[in-house]
């Protein structure tokens, strides 16, 4: 069957999002068809400022609204500015933010390194980084990459990157997660959450 | 004969990436198929039994279902983590190196073999218990060429035939192997290769890893069979490698 221009220019565009393939794609198509007008001028508007309106902080290299220097975080006095969390992506502040839990202030690496898929130390953020560390101030960095081979390499190549600026680094703890199973649990989480125990106080 | 809708396969993981919401699609090399690659529900859930047996470089036994159109793990269990590969940068970076080259050289559907899987496993291993990777890495290139039928011709030349004597000589990549003194004159892009660097080569392609083992080299030598082994390797894939350029970014 063939498809108006408009159309099938739409459902094209919408398969190459990651997770749609091309009967979600002509689903979405058809339903902001008959969907009101309202609808698909939002989308469309919402879609034309994401990449204009957004740029990354220069201190911290999160995502932050275009034309400020600082994103808020970095910006508040609140907040303690002699401890960097240093994540992996933008998402993970997110999600460290909704724990309430972190008073500190944050740097985005962008990436994490990955020998087989040739992404080497600078192809992230870890210039900036150690950069704004020899600034001074910092008392702690806690490095809050993933706990996969990746996340511990790159964790591993920054540790050895600011042995020499006197800071404490810190790993986040790795263990049982809420919710598991013990019996289901490898070998290598059972160990640190074996040697990484604490007493009931 | 009858498929089974599922089986067991003992496996390295090569490589994942992130599928759908929370799955990850898994590139495995297993001793039963070779390269397969396999889906794992869920596997990005903080509380997925699987994915902590899942990381890369880990030798796990799987249980493997036949999904619609992919292979979907259904249970997993660690064979050998190879925890210290994780714990230094030279460690994850050389065994990157081996994953690498399988993963480019082997092909979905080609089938199992059983001895490269071992080999696989077993240069894992070494490259976690010893304290120096070269010779666990020069030997697991060597065989790995047997395997996928480059194996270098090193004791005759491979232009004229007659036996290569104990002198240094020219390499060619193009014809697979040592070239005379005689013949490289007239020959164009070869490679020079000391006797002794010819010595190891030949020494791996013949040796068990014990006996190869035995054998120290020296610095120059180990340095001139990396590159060409790696020079070898870039022109059979007719591209770059990305781990070595990250092992030299680390070094540097």
């Amino acid at each position: 069957m063939l498809l108006p221009d408009s159309i099938q220019s739409l459902i094209t565009a919408l398969e190459r999002l990651p997770g749609i393939g091309p009967k979600t794609a002509s689903r979405l198509a058809f339903h902001l068809l008959r969907a009101s007008d309202e609808v698909s001028q939002d989308l469309a508007e919402a879609l034309a400022n994401l990449k204009s309106r957004t740029a990354f902080c220069q201190d911290c290299f999160n995502i932050t609204e275009a034309g400020r220097h600082l994103c808020e975080v970095c910006e508040s006095t609140e907040r303690d500015s002699s401890v960097i969390c240093v994540v992996e992506e933008a998402l993970d502040v997110l999600a460290l933010e909704r724990t309430h839990g972190y008073s500190g202030k944050y740097h985005v690496l962008q990436g994490v390194l990955s020998p087989i898929e040739g992404i080497g130390p600078d192809d992230l953020k870890i210039k900036p980084l150690l950069a704004r560390i020899a600034r001074g101030g910092v008392k702690e960095v806690i490095l809050a990459t993933n706990p996969s081979m990746e996340g511990d390499a790159t964790a591993l190549y920054l540790r050895g990157q600011l042995e020499s600026l006197g800071v404490k680094v810190t790993r986040l703890a790795r263990g049982l997660p809420v919710g598991g199973d013990l019996e289901y649990a490898d070998q290598n989480t059972l160990l640190r959450a074996l040697s990484g125990r604490q007493e009931m106080n | 004969m009858r498929e089974f809708h599922s089986f067991r396969a003992a496996s390295v993981v090569l490589r994942h990436s992130d599928w759908g919401e929370a799955d990850r699609l898994l590139i495995l090399y297993t001793r039963e198929r070779g390269k397969v690659r396999a889906l794992v529900k869920g596997a990005r859930k903080l509380t997925s039994r699987k994915a902590g047996h899942l990381e890369p470089f880990t030798h796990v036994t799987l249980q493997l279902a036949k999904g619609r159109d992919l292979l979907i793990v259904t249970q997993a269990e660690t064979q050998n983590a190879f925890p210290r590969l994780g714990e230094d940068l030279g460690k994850t970076g050389h065994a990157a190196y081996v994953i690498e080259l399988i993963d480019r050289f082997a092909y979905e559907e080609e089938g199992g073999n059983p001895s490269l899987f071992n080999l696989l496993v077993d240069t894992l291993g070494r490259i976690e218990s010893e304290s120096d990777a070269w010779l666990a890495v020069r030997y697991y290139e060597m065989r790995l060429l047997d395997h996928i039928g480059f194996r270098p011709q090193l004791f005759e030349c491979a232009n004229c035939g007659r036996p290569i004597r104990a002198e240094d000589q020219f390499f060619s990549f193009v014809a697979g192997g040592a070239i005379c003194p005689r013949c490289g004159q007239g020959l164009r892009h070869l490679k020079e290769i000391s006797v002794e660097a010819l010595k190891y080569l030949r020494h791996f392609q013949r040796s068990s890893y014990r006996e190869a083992a035995r054998a120290r080299a020296v610095a120059e030598v180990r340095h001139e069979t990396e590159v060409l082994m790696q020079g070898y390797f870039t022109y059979l894939l007719d591209r770059e490698l990305n781990t070595p350029g990250f092992i030299r970014r680390l070094r540097s």
